[in-house]
Parts: structure tokens; sequence; C-alpha cells
């Protein structure tokens, strides 16, 4: 069973649950996903399935992606392509499709993406540093301070926060609730916020670190 | 807004609102859970500011309970509202009320009102 989709964050908005409390929601359009690629102990050395998401033209398609397509039985080659590594061999075959219907509503997911890009950015956004008083003669408003010690040890420790790029990392949502699943448009409500923009890619799978006890 | 997310809020919003606005005295009808049991409450003041839009839209109310001021946010869509009763219509210039934190006494409550008879008549 692949408990794995590709999909794409639409946006954030809220749903009253059942209690009639407002919970804040993102609104995720997930697969289907077709099993583009079976690889086993035998063949790869290592059991995983490619699920591919969402469709692009095929004047955009490469002659590989297209005859990689091919192969799984789909007319149009997938935009986006995503490894699941699986513990035991599968019983997936090629052309397969994962919906959302591979979720319960009330399970935890972990829900993986892109984040914003912040550009370059000083220790006070980047790290939240303290800085300085912004006025009484301060001339120490938003700057990094001191980065270590003397002699001993001579040397700026790693992970010091110095200014630079932020953001436009890989980020994990860990333990996100779906709170409803609309199973005839491919959509997922997740509680809570998710990475990204709305409209970029994200991955959303099986909680790692377990369900709820009571669901 | 996306579609998408138009089509999922669609449906929690209330479809029989009254027309109140801001100024007007209104009683709010609350759902209120005790263990199992359900029973109403009823917050009666005046509206003073009303914000957001779709399925974020809220209301604050605000009245003098034994001297002291006091104010509740809610979502104009929730289903702990059974009703909306609106009491008396104003007739103000502003979007928002919040002078009224600053009066005291008879002042404190007191918003310009539209006489419903004198509307219907002209």
């Amino acid at each position: 069973m692949i408990s794995t989709l590709i999909g794409k964050k639409i946006g954030m908005t809220q749903v009253y649950d059942a209690q009639n409390v407002l919970v804040p929601v993102t609104v995720v359009e997930a697969g289907p996903c077709a099993v583009v690629q079976v690889k086993t102990v035998e063949t790869d050395g290592y059991n995983a399935v490619q699920l591919g998401f969402s469709q692009q033209k095929t004047k955009n398609a490469s002659k590989a992606e297209l005859a990689h397509a091919k192969k799984a039985g789909l007319d149009l080659a997938p935009r986006v392509l995503s490894e699941v590594r699986l513990a035991d061999k599968s019983d997936a075959k090629l052309g397969d499709v994962v919906t959302v219907e591979a979720f319960k509503e009330g399970q935890f997911v972990d829900v993986t993406g892109v984040t914003k890009g912040k550009g370059f950015q000083g220790v006070v956004r980047r790290f939240r540093v303290a800085g300085g008083p912004a006025s009484h003669g301060s001339m120490f408003h938003r700057r990094i301070g001191s980065v270590g010690m003397r002699q001993t040890p001579g040397r700026v420790w790693k992970n010091q926060a110095m200014p630079g790029h932020m953001g436009q990392v890989q980020r994990t949502m860990q333990n996100l609730r779906i709170v409803k699943i609309i199973a005839d448009k491919n959509i997922l409500l997740v509680k809570g916020a998710i990475p990204g923009a709305n409209g970029d890619d994200v991955i959303v799978r099986t909680a790692i670190k377990g369900q709820p006890k009571s669901a | 807004m996306n579609p998408i997310i138009k089509e999922i809020t669609a449906p929690q919003l209330k479809k029989d609102l009254p027309p109140f606005k801001v100024g007007d005295g209104v009683r709010v009808h609350t759902k209120v859970r005790e263990g199992d049991k359900e029973r109403i409450q009823i917050f009666t003041g005046v509206v003073i500011a009303r914000k957001g839009h779709g399925i974020h839209e809220t209301f604050t109310v605000r009245r003098i309970s034994y001297g002291e001021g006091v104010e509740r946010v809610f979502p104009v869509n929730s289903p702990n509202i059974d009703k909306i009763e609106i009491e008396r219509e104003s007739e103000n210039m502003r979007a928002r009320l919040y002078y009224l934190r600053d009066r005291q006494g008879k002042a404190a409550m007191a918003v310009k009102e539209r006489r419903v008879e004198e509307a219907a008549k002209s």
C-alpha cells in the first residue's frame, strides 16, 4: 500500500469541525499519482516506486520523459516525478493510480515542501538575534555583534549566526491532522500551515511518528 | 479568492443572515454546551465593528455589564450562533465605533438611532 502523494498547495482557509470549532486548514490538491516506475531489490538494490503528478504538454516534454511515461501506459508525461521508498516489495504495477483514498480523515500526515525564499537576510530576521537598542545614542542596531572569543578557541564556532540567504529550503511539517478529504476533487484539508507558496508542489505522506491514539 | 477554496467554504456560510450593520443594537443567541446539555445564552449590545469577509468575517458586540465594558467577538458564520436579532437600527458615519470605549455612563451606549417607523414612512 502506497501512502504518499504528490500534490499542489492551493491555499489556506478555515472550516468548522464536528464540535463547531473553527479550524485553520491548508487546502492541498493531492494526486492522482500514477506509478511510473517500480524498483525492486533485484533490479535496483532497494524497493521503491516512482510516482508522477500533474501533466505537461507533449511539446514541452523531452523524448526521454515521454518514453518513460509511455512505459507506464500514460499518454502525457507527468510534470513532477518523485520516488517513494518502500520497506517491502510492493504489489504495485506500472500505471497503478494512487489517490487521496490512501488517507483517512483524522489521521496524521507529514507534508514536505520548499519554503518561500526570503533573499539575503541579516541575523535579526534569519536567526532571531536580539539586535541592539534603536535609540538613546546607540550605534549598534541590527548588527551581528561578537562571533567568538580570543586566542582560545581562535576560530569561529560552527553554526554561528551570520547573515545570508534565507528560505527556499526543503522543510517537512510533521503530524498534521487531515481534517477532511474531498475524494471526487482530489482535495485534502490539512490542519495548520505547510511550507511553500500557494501553487507550489508538496509531498504528503503518512506521518512517520505514528498516528493519534483515538483514530 | 481561489475557486477551490470558495467551493469549500461556501456551504459553511449562512444564507439567512439578518442584515445587521455597525451601530445596530443586537441580541446574539449563542449555543452554550454544559456537559451534554445545550442551552441558549443571549448577549445583548451594540455592534461596534464588522471585519473580514467570507468564512473569516467577525463582528464585535459591546455592552456595559455591571458598570464594566464587555466586548465579545463572534464569527459571523459560526454554527454556535443560533440567531441574531436586531433590536434597534442606527444611523452613523463610521465603520468602527471604537470611540464608545472612551465614553462613560449614559453616553457609553448612545448611538444615533434611526426610528424604524420614520424610515418606513419616508
